[in-house]
């Protein structure tokens, strides 16, 4: 393997990295004030389909965006209504709105354009285009870091900086504002926050929220800048990939980056080569896809350091009366 | 005292619930621009009109029998079961090693055993989910949709690279050979006079998951282990204060549930594919958590649910046949009876409490 495939290989794994990363810091937010959600999947994929659907009749990617993180946030509302409001099963919920988009996407894309349940491909205006860093033409002839800093750091869409931002800016809004602290204490003890005089349920839609955004944003890279238009499915587990990440980062903003990049690899090597030998070894492709779910599952089966969840996750808050 | 009838929880909660998902998906036929009293008719027409549309109803059926039981005894046990999916994956490679590698002399035989091998299989992939949350309390939710991908991954390499027939392009298995095959509908009412359609696929498994529906009726109301599972999904400190274990009884309940999500196999793969192809279940294991909630976790909800999912299959199926209405349609409505009669229970709930709450008190 030369110089410029691993730089490839690396330049595609930030692409492939990119939306997993918001959607596990979707996740990260909704789970960190106690609302479990296995509906990142379908909160992504609904926002694929609007950004996708809107930027082809609009021909504007930015109106794209705005749609797309729209119909997140309005899953992401019935998501907070269901298990905040209604207390009902969050888990429930999360598979309910993920099979609601997987089916009001191709639905809506029927009816609108009549191509299968998918949507004009994205020309021109319609999709993110590459956003050249700096210097990037005129450094790309240093020798080693001209090519990482031109091929590998520069020239992806402005989204994929936006995800990579969203990291640190994660980690000061949850470790370092007040409002973070109030968010993590909701999700380890929503009773002592009540007791502080801080609305619970107002903090937890918070969280949704900002969830729904991210997701919504996620959606929308799939959709308008990793690939020109929606089909059918094309989340394809991303969101149960994020949720994976999510919890073999425990919860946290900087590991959950390197987790998602980890995971960006695998999927990245997956898509390069199928088979790949290793001394007289052959590790099929299929152990490649399966890799990200089996680390999970060992991390939370505890033999690497245990994962544990915030304490109030999953339960719906009652006041005392 | 409880705050209601036990009719209306078991009654009048499910069929608010479903009546609501009914209401909103009229208004997504609508929405796109169909008519929804004509997309109803052709779906019962298409699906119960004839012995044709019945026996693809019936087979659905099957399926989600199956399924919505595995949901409903893990939901007793206290555990959300989302894994079935990929239990009935493992169900299908298990009825197909054991259909492939062993010449039967008679169906009847090749169904007990494949059954046998499906329920072992199934098992085997709910044991490790099982054991890790029983013995170090990873979440089985997380730790079953995991395994959910892993069975993707695991019957993708087996069918391409070891149960692919030599020169076959196409990642499935061989036919089973003539001898395993399963008499459908037809073929079992033929001789006692009954004229059933001979190209649906209704098999002698909706029988055996009949039986399932029995089988876990006695389970969980009729003998020790069955009061212990719902002791446990009652209360986890309770169960365990009454001498009960927690561990032994999660895994009990788990495997069950994989065994049963497991042999949905002997239907989908043996009795109407005859042989293992990829993405076999069609996301039938998921189907089991909307049929499971719709069934109220009772064999005999779960059994009348089945149908139902049934018909909407079918229906949903002719419908993308006859009209422009994609078959996501149903995906939809699955949606929102789980999001209704699941996720938003309490909305249906709350409201009837009070008015109930509020008879009673004008009675006294």
């Amino acid at each position: 393997m030369d110089f410029l495939t691993i730089i490839q290989l690396l330049d595609s794994t930030v692409r492939l990295a990119t939306p997993l990363l918001l959607a596990c810091l979707a996740g990260l937010f909704s789970e960190r004030a106690g609302i479990f959600d296995i509906g990142l999947e379908g909160k992504m994929l609904m926002a694929a389909f609007f950004s996708a659907a809107v930027a082809a009749v609009t021909g504007n990617v930015w109106l794209g965006l705005l749609a797309g993180i729209g119909s997140s946030l309005l899953l992401a509302a019935l998501h907070g209504v269901a298990s905040i409001t209604f207390r009902g099963n969050q888990l429930i919920s999360g598979v309910a709105i993920n099979f609601l988009a997987a089916g009001m996407t191709v639905l809506i894309a029927q009816d609108w354009f009549q191509q299968g349940g998918r949507t004009p491909s994205l020309i021109g205006g319609g999709r993110f285009t590459p956003f050249d860093l700096p210097f990037a033409e005129s450094l790309s002839g240093v020798p080693v870091l001209g090519p990482v800093y031109s091929e590998l750091l520069s020239g992806h869409s402005i989204l994929v900086y936006i995800a990579f931002l969203a990291v640190p800016a994660t980690w000061w809004v949850l470790f370092r504002t007040r409002f973070g602290l109030r968010l993590r204490a909701v999700g380890e003890n929503p009773a002592a926050v009540d007791t502080a005089g801080v609305s619970v349920v107002g903090l937890r839609y918070a969280a949704v929220l900002i969830c729904g955004l991210l997701c919504g944003i996620a959606g929308a890279y799939l959709a308008t800048a990793l690939q020109a238009g929606f089909v059918k499915d094309m989340t394809a587990g991303r969101g149960f990939i994020a949720l994976a990440a999510l919890i073999f980062a425990k919860w946290r903003p900087w590991h959950a980056m390197g987790a998602c990049l980890l995971f960006g690899l695998l999927q990245a090597i997956a898509l390069r080569f199928q088979n790949i030998e290793l001394g007289g070894i052959t590790i099929p492709v299929q152990a490649m896809d399966a890799l990200p779910y089996v680390l999970t599952v060992v991390i939370l089966a505890g033999f690497v350091g245990k994962a544990i969840p915030p304490r109030a996750g999953g339960e719906p808050y009652v006041k005392e009366r | 005292m409880d705050k209601m009838p036990k009719w209306a929880d078991v009654v009048l909660i499910p069929l608010i619930s479903l009546l609501l998902a009914a209401i909103l998906s009229a208004l997504v036929i609508l929405g796109i621009g169909e008519d929804p009293v004509a997309a109803v008719k052709l779906m019962v027409d298409g699906a119960l009109g004839s012995t044709y549309g019945w026996g693809y109803t019936l087979y659905y059926a099957t399926n989600f029998m199956f399924t919505g039981l595995a949901v409903a005894i893990a939901a007793h046990a206290g555990l959300f079961n989302i894994g079935g999916e990929g239990q009935a994956m493992l169900g299908g490679l298990g009825v197909a090693l054991v259909c492939l590698l062993i010449p039967w002399p008679h169906w009847t035989l090749a169904l007990v055993f494949a059954a046998l091998g499906a329920g072992l299989f199934g098992a085997a992939w709910a044991a490790i989910p099982a054991y890790l949350q029983a013995k170090r309390g990873s979440h089985i939710v997380i730790t079953t949709i995991m395994f959910n991908f892993i069975a993707a991954a695991v019957l993708n390499y087996v069918l391409v690279n070891l149960l692919r027939p030599e020169g076959s392009m196409d990642p499935a298995t061989e036919r089973f050979p003539e001898a395993v095959h399963l008499p459908s509908l037809h073929e079992l009412l033929a001789p006692i006079g009954i004229e059933f359609s001979k190209s649906a696929p209704a098999n002698v498994s909706l029988l055996v998951a009949v039986g399932a529906c029995l089988f876990v009726w006695l389970l969980i109301w009729r003998t020790p282990l069955g009061f212990e599972i719902r002791s446990l999904g009652k209360s986890e400190p309770g169960a365990r204060y009454a001498g009960i274990s927690s561990v032994r009884t999660i895994m009990i309940a788990m495997l069950i549930s994989g065994a049963l999500a497991g042999m949905m196999a002997v239907n989908n793969v043996m009795g109407e594919a005859e042989r293992l192809v990829l993405n076999a279940t069609e996301g039938a294991g998921f189907i089991g958590i909307a049929v499971a909630l719709m069934g109220r976790n009772h064999p005999f909800g779960v059994f009348l649910a089945a149908i139902l999912f049934g018909f909407l299959y079918q229906g949903g199926a002719e419908l993308a046949l006859w009209t422009s209405i994609p078959r996501e349609l149903i995906v939809v409505i699955q949606a929102l009876v789980i999001l209704f009669t699941g996720a938003l229970d309490n909305m249906v709930r709350m409201p009837l409490e009070r008015i109930f709450l509020a008879m009673r008190k004008g009675q006294n």
